[in-house]
Parts: structure tokens; sequence; C-alpha cells
């Protein structure tokens, strides 16, 4: 019997894991995929947002402001890429004007700090390359950016390191109410468990509907995005939005914390909660939306594009907590933008509720700092031929573009829930995120991979399931 | 720090041929820096014959092409280091690599070739819509993983693309047992050798589907299919032509960029047009001592070509490193020093042009790309550098039928070839004399175009 | 009388060349555009030949693969028995460039050579030097 059994290993599933393991209980994230970070937390804007636009009042506006409060300290404690370059949402028209003036009064309301509106000129100082349509902004320091699968994967580690049992490739398919709890019917077999937290994304509706009377509703709302070459990474050095609209944000463009400029996302509503394709017509949207705010963007540097689905609950807010009906069932639903700036903060609010309902005793062994993987080019050159003359392999760049060692690689596999696919080994260390897209690395990563985990070249997949790398040998099909 | 003559950046066929032209003229202080586990680069994988019939009038593999190379520069105790990545380059030719066995490490270079060749156009960069299942690949990552690592990415196969990776895939594909059931352009023909179309693709009933692109990707999570469709004159997608292929499997074969990085880390000014540094005569490009070669340089369809011009480059460099070390340092003239208007030149290029009074250095033509040609390698003249012949290599921008490739200096035509044929897809060279461009003289520039008669 | 339509591979031209063959002979051969044309048709329809190129498994050498070819051209009907009958085949390192592997590939009198030399992997020093991490 578990105490808290968590359904989905995304940014909050993994942040409410590893705020719960700062008590003593038996806690366990089952997760339908192969890794960590593979749904929404994996595809998003990886923007930490200033906290201006949720309706005052709602959880989204309190956990948005609390998250990108805590976003630093948790950063510097997980050892997770996050730089506040400050947000900017441009008007470009004067009639847009007074669009600029009520999210200033919101925010305020939302109790952000430092928000004021920038005129042309000042604008045209501080971001050279914002279209010349642009008439104004409201400018937000405290916005800022960080790395997604970053977070993810550290508060995972951090919570593993802490206690909590991962299981991977595991799908929850029914819920039902014992009288101890919850009974949990998966395709890894029966789990039962006094506590359930729903963290399980686009699909977290199934899942609440199962264990209560009260019926909510997610619509998956696709976002495509446009990431460019690290060469195009300073064209703009704040989070450039436009004024939000009636399905979101809009198109933003914005540096990543790994120096390259993303562009995107798109807004539309579909059915199929794995539509995570790209179109044609949403790229052209993305790369026509993105000119509006900002001029001579390098679209020739563009080195791929995505698509993410936003869980959008028809409450138009976060759901978290328990339904009346469904006492030990806390949702963590409806988690769409600002959702990845409000982990931190729902993490905290659910365990807390959660150590509190089972009465957990505090964990006094919790360790809060986790180290990430080593990044040499960190060190100075001292520094680092001394850690290769201690380790050769971090001497041995695999991927080309990144300048990712095989040291870093193998790092990413032997830590806690290493990573076993190339997709997993890429979110972890930017080995084959780069310009030519894993064409270099990935035979090398392979390779790597097959002679760590002892794994067959056929086992081998791009991101677990039925995504295999490699069919079988030479000439197996040549028959006989 | 380690101090060399010259620093050669890449291992592949054109460091190998740069530094043993180097060696040949008596330079001693070489370092060739290779990031693979052996010398020979991209030839290592490309096991099909075909290599080195304008070199040694004989078809070679790729490995024996390589071998002919990296036995040499062993017997000549050209030093080299593999496992070795360039991390840096700085335009005072400080080089930066590291090495599981050297660490990491500084050298002083005197002279700095550039070898690094170039890198495949992935899915990302064609704006491919659909999903990102496993099972695309680009040509060449299936060609190492075949062709080096025995393994097969996968069983039944469509290619898109027609340069000469995508053709050669084809048939190690089909050799190796899986099933190749089609190979789309998206241009009106093909960038392969007619060789390698009959070869590859008729010898084994592959069709070739020219003028057609992807439009969609099926699959989650392994690839189960893709959609073909033609396009018209703008690439677009025409609608109702669509036809779909189940396949697990799509090899990318969509264009080859050089890989510049550490050349713009060092202050390079490089064409947009071949995405490679601007050279002169002496292959040294718009950073003094710093010589470009190879794919990094323009990428090349024939080896043989690329070995030759690394000769060239070696030599000079061998040269420039001779004079530099004497007392007559400085007088040589770098690429770009009579440009007004570099493109993509960088900060250093431009305060150095800045500096110059104009046309105050005499004897610099600029080499343009007239009708009909897309670039030209050389791109600049210095008169003083120049042999008695000068071989400018191009390419064509589209297909020309019984046409003539002619190279003026001011009125004056220097160079005229008739050919039945030009194709972009083949690199194409016009040979200048000496002799006759004096003749010409005063001028500012070389033109070369194609005249259709 | 067999008609056969080539695409000649002399250069970028690519003629299309009509060959009319009687019986073995060749009647006529018609659509090339120079000598090269005709030498290629003729050829091509009597005795198309090619060299095969393609891998062997290696055991215990510093590579899993060693790439081969067949010494000379072999009939081009021939290619698929050359690759069936090296499906079978697996040497073990050291093996030298120019080396045999297969001797009489199907049967064509023709010699599969390694065209690439691989060494004895040395399991103390070799590429695996680095799993003391």
């Amino acid at each position: 019997m578990y105490d808290v059994i968590i359904i989905g290993a995304g940014v909050c599933g993994c942040a409410v894991a590893r705020e719960l393991s700062r008590f003593q209980g038996k806690i366990c994230v089952l997760e339908r995929q192969e890794d960590v970070c593979c749904g929404t937390s994996k595809a998003n804007s990886g923007i930490v947002h200033a906290g201006f636009d949720a309706v005052p009042g709602s959880m989204k506006a309190k956990m948005n402001l609390e998250g990108n409060l805590r976003m630093k300290e948790l950063t510097e404690e997980l050892d997770v890429l996050f730089e506040q370059n400050g947000s900017l949402v441009v008007c470009t028209e004067e009639e847009q004007r007074q669009g600029l003036e009520d999210l200033l009064e919101r925010g305020r309301e939302n109790g952000v700090q430092g928000l004021r509106i920038l005129e042309r000129e000042e604008l045209r100082k501080m971001e050279p390359n914002l279209s010349e349509r642009v008439a104004a902004a409201l400018y937000a320091p405290t916005g800022g950016i960080v790395c997604p699968f970053g977070l993810t994967i550290a508060l995972a580690e951090n919570a593993c390191r802490n206690g909590v049992e991962f299981r991977f490739n595991t799908e929850v398919q029914k819920i039902e109410k014992t009288g101890q709890g919850y009974r949990l019917e998966t395709s890894k077999g029966v789990f039962e468990t006094r506590t359930v937290v729903n963290a399980a994304g686009v699909y977290a509706d199934l899942f609440h509907n199962m264990a209560s009377g009260t019926k909510i509703h997610i619509t998956p709302r696709k976002g495509e995005y446009q990431l460019l070459d690290r060469t195009a990474g300073k064209h703009v050095h704040c989070t450039v939005f436009a004024l939000p609209g009636k399905y979101g944000k809009g198109v933003l463009v914005s540096p990543t914390v790994h120096g390259n400029l993303l562009l995107g996302p798109t807004a539309v509503d579909i059915e199929d909660r794995e539509g995570t394709d790209t179109t044609r017509e949403g790229l052209e949207t993305v790369a026509a939306k993105s000119a509006e705010t900002v001029k001579d963007l390098p679209y020739r540097q563009v080195i791929t594009s995505f698509a993410g689905l936003r869980a959008h609950e028809d409450g138009d807010d976060f759901l978290l907590g328990e339904p009346e009906d469904a006492e030990g069932f806390f949702d963590c639903a409806g988690i769409e933008s600002p959702g990845l700036t409000s982990a931190p903060a729902i993490g905290i609010y659910l365990a807390e509720r959660i150590a509190s309902r089972l009465g957990l005793d505090k964990n006094l062994e919790f360790e809060p700092r986790r180290k990430g993987i080593l990044n040499p080019s960190d060190l100075d050159l001292e520094q680092r031929k001394e850690l290769i003359r201690k380790e050769p392999a971090y001497g041995r760049i695999l991927c080309r573009c990144e300048g990712i060692s095989e040291g870093e690689i193998l790092d990413a596999i032997r830590r806690p829930l290493g990573a076993r696919s190339l997709d997993g080994i890429k979110r972890r260390t930017r080995a084959g995120m780069g310009r030519c897209q894993a064409g270099f690395c990935s035979p090398k990563v392979m390779e790597l991979l097959v002679r760590e985990c002892g794994t067959d070249w056929t086992e081998l997949t791009k991101s677990g399931g039925d995504s295999w790398l490699i069919s079988g040998r030479n000439k197996e099909g040549i028959q006989r | 720090m380690k101090q060399h003559a010259i620093v050669i950046i890449g291992g592949g066929p054109a460091g190998l041929a740069a530094a043993i032209s180097a060696a040949e003229q008596g330079e001693k202080d070489i370092l060739i820096l290779e990031r693979d586990r052996e010398l020979g680069g991209i030839l290592n994988q490309c096991i099909h014959n075909g290599f080195g019939l304008h070199t040694f009038q004989e078809e070679l593999t790729g490995p024996e092409y390589a071998a002919r190379y990296i036995e040499k520069v062993e017997r000549m105790g050209i030093p080299y280091l593999t496992d070795t990545m360039v991390l840096d380059l700085s335009s005072e030719k400080v080089v930066t690599a590291v090495s599981p066995t050297e660490g990491i490490f500084q050298i002083q270079a005197q002279a700095v070739i550039l070898a690094m060749g170039c890198r495949e156009r992935p899915r990302g960069a064609l704006n491919l819509p659909g999903y990102r299942p496993a099972g695309i690949y680009t040509a060449g990552t299936a060609q190492r993983l075949v062709n080096v690592e025995g393994r097969m990415p996968g069983r039944e196969v469509v290619i898109l693309g027609s340069g000469d990776i995508g053709l050669i895939m084809a048939r190690r594909m089909t050799l190796e047992g899986a099933k190749v059931k089609v190979v789309a352009e998206l241009m009106p023909y093909s960038g392969g050798l007619k060789r390698n179309i009959v070869q590859c693709l008729e010898d084994f009933g592959i069709p070739l589907k020219l003028s057609h692109t992807v439009v969609a990707i099926h699959g989650k999570e392994r690839l189960t299919g893709v959609t073909l469709a033609q396009v018209d004159h703008d690439g677009r997608p025409v609608p109702r032509t669509e036809e779909e292929y189940s396949c697990d499997t799509l090899l990318l074969s969509v264009g080859l960029i050089p890989e510049n990085e550490l050349s713009k880390n060092a202050g390079v000014a490089l064409s947009s047009a071949t995405s490679g540094p601007v050279v002169d005569e002496s292959f040294q490009t718009s950073v003094n001592g710093i010589f470009a070669c190879g794919n990094v340089l323009h990428v090349h369809d024939l080896v043989d070509f690329v070995s030759e011009e690394a000769a060239n480059a070696g030599r000079r460099a061998a040269e420039y490193v001779r004079e530099t070390s004497g007392e007559s340092s400085e007088k040589r003239m770098k690429c770009g020093e009579s440009r007004k208007d570099l493109p993509e030149s960088q900060a250093a290029c431009e305060e150095w042009t800045a500096k110059m009074p104009e046309k105050e250095v005499s004897g610099i033509l600029d080499i343009l790309p007239g009708d009909g040609v897309r670039y030209t390698v050389p791109s600049v003249l210095h008169l003083a550098q120049m042999g008695e012949t000068l071989k400018i290599r191009f390419r064509v921008r589209k297909e020309y039928k019984n046409s003539c490739v002619t190279v003026h200096a001011g009125d004056r035509q220097l160079f005229r070839r008739r050919k039945q044929i030009f194709v972009p897809g083949e690199m194409e060279e016009a040979v200048i004399r000496r002799e006759d461009l004096n003749a010409a003289l005063p001028a500012d520039t070389i033109t070369i175009r194609i005249e259709e008669v | 009388m067999e008609k056969k339509i080539l695409t000649c591979i002399g250069c970028p031209m690519g003629c299309q060349l009509t060959v009319e063959l009687d019986g073995e002979q060749i009647a006529s051969i018609s659509g090339y555009t120079c000598k090269r044309g005709k030498i290629y048709g003729e050829k091509e329809v009597t005795h198309p030949t090619r060299i095969v190129t393609t891998t062997v498994r290696v055991v215990h050498g510093t590579a899993q693969m060693v790439p081969v070819k067949t010494k000379e051209d072999v009939p081009k009907d021939k290619i698929f028995d050359c690759i069936r009958e090296l499906k079978e085949v697996e040497i073990e390192a050291p093996v030298r460039a120019g080396e045999p592997v297969l001797k009489n590939v199907a049967g064509t009198g023709v010699d599969v050579i390694a065209v690439k030399s691989v060494e004895i992997q040395q399991m103390e020093h070799g590429i695996h030097s680095s799993r003391n991490l």
C-alpha cells in the first residue's frame, strides 16, 4: 500500500513528488512513457511568466506569482539553468495601448513587481530588433526563461534521491475507490494507495472522471514552435509577447537558456490527445506572427520544429486539490500556461495538503540539493584539463554542434533515473539538439547506450515504445 | 602555449592532401587535428567505388582512396592527433582543442588550414510538417550505421533527395537487405551523377520521382509511411497529386552545409553563395594566414577535386609560413583587401578594409559570377601571387545545353569552352593564363558566365 | 527483334540509347551523341558488369565491419548471388586491406577483397578506455 501515487512524471508530477519527499511516506510516480518529461512538459515555451496575465484571484494567478518568486532559489538548489531576462508585451498599434494598461493594472493586482510601460524610444535601445510597428510595451523584469527538461528531470532526480519510487512504461487504466483509498489498474499490474495525485496532463480529465462524479473536460490545445540555431539566439534579449488574445498569450519570440531562439506557439484546439504533429499552416502562422513583433528573423536558421499540447480545462483555471466527492484524490489538472512557472508552487501547495491529510512526518534526511550533469565548458582551462586527466571521457566530444562529451552522456545514462533513449540523452545533455540534429552523434550515442545498458541495438529507441531505431544487422533481410 | 607552423583542422581528404603538399614544400612543423578515431574523414564510411578516377586513373572505394593519403602522411612522418576536437579558433590563430589523452590545450599557429568538411541538412531545416517519429535519418547517418556499425536503420525505405549520397544509399540499403521503394527529388532534375542514377537506382528497379517531395510524415513512434506529392515550379505541392507510401524509414539527402562555426569564431568572412569562406587564388581567407579547402570551402561532388584544391592550399600555406617567418612579413595580401562590400564580412575584416585607402593596392581583381553562374572559387585574385595559370571552379545556376563558358577581364575574353551540357550538380572549371590576363590589364574584375548559343 | 532502352552514364547529358538486338547480336544502336555513348551501349547490352561493394562482419576487431569489394567487375545479374554468399562470411581480425575475404564469389572467378584494414581489439587500451568513470 502506497501513501501517495502520482500519475504522470511531467513537471507538476515531479514537483509534487519532490515536495512530498520532504515527508516520510511511500510515494510512487507512475509514468506511461519511458522517461520523465515526455508530454506537455517537454514541448512548451520554457518561459517563467511574471504573472500579469491571469485573472486576479484565480489559482493560475496565485501559483504563477509564487512559482515565479520561488524559481531562482529552486533552480539554484537543483542546478538548473534559469535566467531572468525580462518579458515584453508589445502593442503594434496605438489603439492597443489600452490593452497594455489593462495588463499593467491586472499585473499590479496580482502582485507582480516592477511592471512598467516603455515607449518606442526606450524599447529601441533595449531591443533593436523589435518590429518598426511596435508602439509601446509592458515590461516585466521578473519574467524569465528556464530549461523545461532540465527543471523536470532535476525535480525527479531529487525526488528519487529522497526516496520516491518511479515506474516507467506503466499506464494507469482504471481507478477505483476502496475502503482505504484507491486501487489503480495499470499496464504493469495493480497498485493500492491511500491517495492519488492526478498530474496526467491532457489525460487528467479521464482520471478525474473515474474518481469523481463532478465531471471535468480537457481540450488538448496544440501549439507549434520553431527553434532556431544558436547563431540566432541573441536576436532578442527579452521574451517578446504580442498582446494576449482569446487563445492565450499568442506567438512569442524568446531566447532560450541554451542560447537558441524560440518562435511560437500557435493555439489550435484539437481532439487527439497525442496530436503533436506540426502542420504546414501552423508553421506558416508561427513565421507570420513572430514577424509582427520582431523584424529580420533569420528563418534560414531554423533547426527544428515541434508541437506541444496544453491541457485546457473548460473552467479556464488550474484544478488543484480534492473534488468534494473524492477524498484523497488530488487533482493537478488543467495545467496549461503558466504551468511550468507554477510547478514549484503547485508542488508545495499539493504536498502540504496531502501530507496533512495523511499525517506524514517530516523526512529529516531530506536533501534539497541536486547536482546536474557536469558541463565541462563551465570550467576554466585548468579545471577542465584536470577533469579530463581523471576522466578521459570528458575529452572526447561526441556531439560536435553542442560540444557534448562522452563523459556527459555517460553521466546521463548512469545517474538515477538515467537516460535509456536518444531523446532521454538529448533532454539531459543537449547531445543531438544542435544544428545537425543528431546526424553525427546519434550512431555514437547508440553505441554508448548498447555498451552501458547491455541492450541489443534492436532494443534501442528514440523515445521508448515502438520508436525503435535499428531493425537488425546488415543482410538479415537477404533471402538465401 | 604550444606553437606550430601549420595547424590543419580536419584529417579528411582535404586536410590530408593539404598536409602532404605543405610537407612536400619542406614544411616540417605541421599538425593535423582530427575529431574522429582515425584519419580519412567521411571517406571511411563511403565504401562504394568510383573515387580517384582523376587522381589515380583508377576506381577506388572511399577507404582505399583515403588510405593512399594516410599512408603517405605516415610515411612522411607528418604529426597528427585523432579523437581531437577543435573547440575554438581565434583571429590570432590560437587553436583550442580537446582530446581524451591530451586534455584541453591551445596552440599558437602561424598558419591554419580549415578542412572541417560539411554537414547534412537535417529534417528540421526543411520544415517538413508532421510527427517526429523514429526512422527519419539523414543519408549520411544511415551510411555510417550500415557501413561502419553494420546495423540497418530500417526495412522499407523512401529516400528524399537525389543527391549522390541519397542515390548511393539506395543501393547500399538494397544490397544489405532493405526494400527501397522510391527516391523523390524536389527539383525537375537530379543533383546526382548519371552513373549513380543508373547503377544505384535503375539496376535495382528503384523509381526516381522528379519534382516530388514529402508532404506528410505518418507514424507517431516509428515512421509508418510518407505522402509524396508533385510540386510546381516554385516547389509548392500540387493539390490532388498526393500518393502514400508505407515505409519505416525516410532517408534525407537534401543538401550539405559547410561547417564554418570555427571560421566564424576567427572572424573569417563567409560567402552567402557557398556558405564557405571567401578565398583568393591562394585559398587564403579574409584573415591573414587562415586558408580553407575542401567541403568547408564549397561542397564538392568529386573527392579528386578536393584533393587537388587542398594540395594548392597546403602549398600556399607553406609559402605563407616561409614568407612571414622572414623579414618580408606582411607583404602578402589577404583575401578581400580590395573589396568594398563583403556581404558577410566580420568585424576584423571590415576594420582592416576600412583602413585601406581605396584602390591604393593595385593588382587585385574580383572574380565575379556572371550570367548563369552561382559562385566562383576563388573570388579574389592578387595578381602578384598568381602563377602561370589560375583554375576557377564554379557552379551553374541551372541546366544549360550546348552552351559556352567564358571568362572575361574587361572586354577581353580569356577563356571560352563549349560543352554539350552544364548542370548545377557538377562542379565546372575554367582556366585562365597569366599571359592572357596581362594583355587585358588594367582591369578590376574577372567575370565568368555561361553564354547560350 | 528485341529493343532495349538505356541511359548513357558517360556524362550529365544522360543520352537515351536505343539498342536493337537480334538474338545476341546488336542490330542497331541510336540516340548517342558521342563515341562514348556507343561504346557504353554496346557493352551494357551485351555483357553488363559491376563492381560490388558491401560489408562483412569482423570478430575481435576494432571495427564491427570491414568494407569489401569484388576485385574486378562481375556480371550484373550476379550481384545478389555475391551478396548472398557474403552474408555467410565472417572474418577474424586482423584484416589487411587487399586481402581476399572470399575467393571466386558466386562462381564468377572473381575474389572479394577487404578495402580497409581492421586491427585486433585490445580490450585494455582500445576505445573502451574510459569505462571506469
